[in-house]
């Protein structure tokens, strides 16, 4: 098991090697140089110049390199030039806010895509599984933007039942020493704040969650339907089990390994989710800053987070990985 | 036992040539209502995009309500104006048929190009094996490693907003996708019968390659890009969401009529209706039709 | 032979598969057998004979979608076929246990293989924890398994095809059921397993007691082990006979192919085998005569003007209108 895992671990290491250089010349390659996309716009001839010393612009690309790759080791990717704050504190700040969000979305989509694909399969071809098998087509066919925007001009524009926007109420008096907000208010003692930060999560987490959902219901569905026809689940009845203790361990237990990688598939993914999300709840996360970013030209902001984003893509990548292997002994031993 | 007895006659299918079971897919597929409607979705799509000067009533940028529009005023669907007016005073229904020509072209050209990138990687490691399959396949493992969308707009504002870097961006983000199904379609079969059975009577790699291995390989990949056309139209309207589409704001573009009724959402919910209900029906097209192709191609995947 | 009330007796069982789409078909088709206690009962037939179907239809394993059963599978007097799902639950894996195929498939491959067998005695037996776990290295070491608590913490990949096959019949043996269904248990394994096998099967069924029906394609299985066999062909009976009277004076074409095919040792060095020809597709429908007359060498014009019925005499029942004769005996 451990040199599994250490071999996972050192794949990892070409991946974030090529991703750093990736990066690097693409900072280098950006329309007015790397100065210019530093500093926006509006930068004049003697900051860009100032920038170029600092950055060590002027050095050999290997040195330049070396430098960018022990300042992004440090986490220091610079400063925004929009907020005009060092790239890390606006990480530091934005990255509770879609982590909290992103834990939702997949609550949502796990905790209805499991059951739902399982009850689809067993009822095979009844109007439970038709349903579930369109809603999957239509749930990817559905761009997440669109949706967010139904959802908010349904249940929060018509119905008010969620605000439609933001994390918190801002006449909400809540402290945040975590960041994320529905535990700062259990942990605070302010349940009050807790509960609104919940319902704020509502909508953006099921918009968020839609494609989650679609791709997991339809592959827990197809690998229910392939399970229960194999011949440990047929062996299992001729014992005489139970259905649930059948269904539980038997059915499930092999049914839901490819559920798993597949959910850590998506968990990565919904950061692409989370930029268009989070525009349109104005939820003041990673994908808002980034869209942000994009119609600032805030490059360094998009240099730092993509860097970061990619590495936290892989490492869950990995997690699954291991954690596939275990729930399946015969991963392990190989 | 029992079970696999009845089922034999159907599994025997897999041992027939690509030939026969293309036809036997064929069959299958024409009778299959739920890639009927796909495919009748996309005719619908592309017609309009085809035919969209003709359907549309004014040109896209015209501004026919010039006068009435105001910011509390923006009228929904009318006998004049079948989808109502947008905040400029322009016609939504003619800008969403216009919109569909955007919305095609990226989404062809798009596909067109990561699938000839991503075959040509794909075919690279396949055929070579070793060192550059290494390379390959690390260059494809970085590129993956970055979510798709965060990708685009990267490569998007590196080259400047406009449709074609919408497209290079998409074409790239897919690229991935394909080396690594076609490098997987040419590992499996290269070890299969009639590859070794090519090999042993002295056919030399290049024929194998191209007359044996990649018709082979071509249904799975029709399957992709039936489905890559699906995404690639929602990770335009995405990219265009975003601001990064066309520079010139009076281009129709689906995604960004979406971003720019943002403000309107609660006076004129029909801006946001009409471009989001065509993004779908264009992807929901390729969806089912792409979804219905590869379980009528892959017994694997049918149930 | 004990003479007392048959433990298992199936009376004109049938089985047809429809498929939306497709033909239906009639994979078993007034199928009648009994078995007494303590009695090895085989069904014999090449695949597609309808063997297996039977001894699914028995445990009520097949599935509920596009498959009709008709007729009577009494077990201890109780008709399986009309049970109530829970009472059959009760009844299946304490009273009737299986052991099948292949035992790699079999068995689930991510749970202990420990847990396979306790989870029988904690359903049959109320035996749980430890108590449990001490049963379940007993039943291992039984069938012959070394080192049993260990191998009880171990999944099925980690055991030997045989291992693993000695482990379902552990499973299987878990309750001390008075009736073993065996579906071609040695099939899947190597020659010198097979062996191996089939005589711990023997041994453990002379020393519970318990009735056995073997499913196998392969008389010289049979030859050792089984008090009574019934061929099948094609969904049907064809010949039912002793063990002995049916080795030596097979009366069914088709039961002399099958044993014209199995090398003998008895036979002179050298001597030929004799396949049958065709192919167990090469089938006519039972209504329009004998399934098997597009294959047999003793074909007569009557053979395919309708179906030939099926007569007892002398203990033994044939399904042939044209049936070897003493001279013709394993169609040399």
């Amino acid at each position: 098991m451990l040199k599994f895992v250490v071999r996972r671990l050192l794949l990892l290491v070409p991946i974030l090697f090529g991703l750093s250089v990736l990066l690097f010349v693409w900072l280098r390659a950006l329309p007015g140089g790397p100065a210019q996309a530093l500093l926006g716009e509006r930068a004049t001839a003697e900051s860009v110049a100032r920038i170029e010393s600092l950055y060590g612009l002027n050095d050999a690309w290997y040195v330049q390199y070396w430098k960018f790759v022990s300042a992004a080791v440090q986490l220091d990717f610079g400063n925004s030039a929009r907020t005009n704050r060092p790239v890390a504190e606006e990480m530091a700040r934005t990255f509770p806010a879609t982590f909290e969000l992103a834990v939702a979305a997949l609550i949502f989509a796990i905790g209805i895509g499991i059951p739902l694909g399982y009850f689809a399969a067993r009822k095979y071809g009844s109007w439970l599984d038709n349903l579930s098998v369109s809603g999957s087509l239509l749930g990817v066919a559905v761009p997440v933007f669109f949706l967010a925007y139904i959802l908010k001009y349904v249940f929060s524009v018509q119905l008010g039942w969620f605000p439609t926007q933001g994390r918190q109420d801002p006449r909400m008096d809540a402290d945040h020493p975590t960041g994320l907000y529905v535990l700062d208010g259990l942990i605070t003692g302010n349940p009050e704040a807790s509960w609104d930060a919940i319902m704020h999560l509502v909508l953006p987490a099921i918009a968020l969650g839609a494609i989650p959902l679609a791709v997991i219901v339809r592959i827990t569905r197809a690998s229910v339907l392939d399970v229960v026809h194999e011949d440990y689940v047929r062996t299992a009845e001729a014992k005489g089990l139970w259905e649930r203790t059948i269904t539980r361990r038997h059915v499930l237990r092999n049914a839901l390994l490819p559920v798993v990688t597949v959910i850590g598939l998506q968990a990565g993914l919904l950061f692409s989710g989370a930029i268009l999300t989070e525009t349109v709840f104005a939820f003041d996360g990673v994908g808002r800053f980034i869209a942000e970013a994009i119609s600032n030209r805030d490059y360094a902001v998009l240099q730092g987070f993509i860097l970061v984003i990619a590495a936290i893509y892989v490492i869950v990548n990995l997690l699954v990985d291991v954690s596939y292997g275990l729930i399946d002994p015969r991963v392990r031993v190989r | 036992m029992s079970l696999s007895e009845i089922e034999a006659t159907e599994s025997e299918q897999v041992e027939q040539p690509a030939g026969n079971l293309r036809k036997e897919a064929w069959k299958r597929l024409r009778r299959d209502p739920v890639a009927l409607v796909g495919f009748g979705l996309i005719a619908f799509f592309v017609l309009v995009a085809v035919f969209a000067p003709l359907i549309a009533p004014y040109a896209p940028d015209a501004q026919p309500g010039r006068g009435i529009i105001t910011p509390t005023n923006i009228p929904g669907p009318s006998a004049e104006h079948w989808f109502g007016l947008d905040a400029s005073g322009r016609d939504e229904f003619s800008r969403v048929v216009y919109g569909a020509r955007q919305s095609l072209l990226v989404g062809v050209v798009a596909t067109l190009v990561g699938m000839a990138g991503g075959l040509l990687l794909g075919v690279l490691a396949g055929a070579f094996g070793g060192k550059v399959d290494a390379v390959v396949m690390r260059i494809v493992d970085v590129m993956l490693s970055i979510p798709g969308l965060l990708m685009a707009i990267a490569i998007a504002a590196l080259l400047g907003a406009s449709l074609w870097s919408v497209m290079i961006a998409i074409a790239i983000i897919n690229i991935p996708v394909f080396a690594r199904l076609l490098r997987g379609q040419m590992l499996s079969q290269r070890g299969s019968d009639y590859v070794l059975a090519a090999v042993s009577v002295g056919v030399r790699r290049r024929p194998i390659v191209f007359g044996h291995i990649l018709p082979n390989s071509i249904s799975p990949v029709i399957v992709q890009a039936t489905l890559t056309l699906a995404t690639a139209i929602i990770e335009a309207a995405g990219l265009s969401f975003l601001g990064l589409g066309s520079a010139d704001p009076r281009v129709p573009e689906w995604g960004r009529m979406l971003a720019d009724t943002q403000r309107y959402l609660a006076s004129a919910p029909h801006l946001a209706f009409f471009p989001g209900i065509a993004i779908v029906i264009a992807a929901l097209g390729f969806t089912m039709l792409g979804e219905r192709l590869r379980e009528a191609i892959d017994p694997k995947y049918r149930r | 032979m004990t003479s007392t009330e048959p433990l298992l007796d199936v009376r004109d069982l049938s089985v047809t598969f429809t498929r939306k789409g497709g033909p239906t078909v009639r994979a078993v088709d007034g199928v009648s057998f009994t078995v007494r206690p303590g009695e090895t009962v085989s069904l014999v037939g090449e695949s597609g004979s309808g063997k297996s179907v039977t001894s699914l239809a028995v445990m009520g394993l097949l599935p509920r979608r596009g498959v009709q059963v008709g007729g009577q599978v009494l077990f201890d007097g109780d008709d399986l076929l009309t049970l109530p799902r829970d009472r059959l639950r009760d009844i299946r894996g304490r009273d009737i246990a299986m052991v099948f195929q292949d035992p790699m498939s079999s068995l689930n491959p991510v749970v202990p293989i420990g847990v396979q067998v306790t989870e029988v005695l904690e359903r049959h037996q109320d035996l749980h924890g430890e108590k449990a776990r001490a049963a379940a290295a007993d039943l291992l070491a039984r069938v012959g398994i070394p080192d049993p608590t260990r191998r009880l913490k171990e999944y099925p990949h980690q055991l030997s095809g045989g291992m693993r096959q000695r482990a379902l019949i552990a499973m299987a043996l878990a309750c001390q059921p008075r009736l073993l269904i065996a579906d071609e248990p040695t099939t899947a394994l190597d020659v010198t397993i097979q062996a191996q096998i089939i005589e711990l099967l023997k041994e453990l069924v002379q020393d519970t007691g318990a009735a056995l029906v073997l499913i196998t394609h392969d008389l010289g299985i049979v030859a050792g082990l089984c008090d009574t066999v019934h061929v099948m062909y094609s969904g049907r009976v064809v010949e039912s006979a002793g063990r002995r009277e049916l080795f030596a004076r097979p009366r069914h074409p088709y039961t002399g192919g099958l044993l014209g095919s199995v090398p003998r040792l008895d036979a002179p060095r050298g001597a030929p085998l004799h396949p049958i020809p065709g192919s167990p597709t090469d089938v006519l429908r039972w209504d329009r005569g004998c399934a098997f007359a597009p294959r047999c060498q003793n074909r007569v014009d009557a053979c395919t003007e309708g179906p030939p019925p099926l007569e007892s005499y002398a203990g033994r029942s044939l399904r042939c209108l044209n049936p070897l004769t003493e001279s013709e005996e394993v169609s040399a």
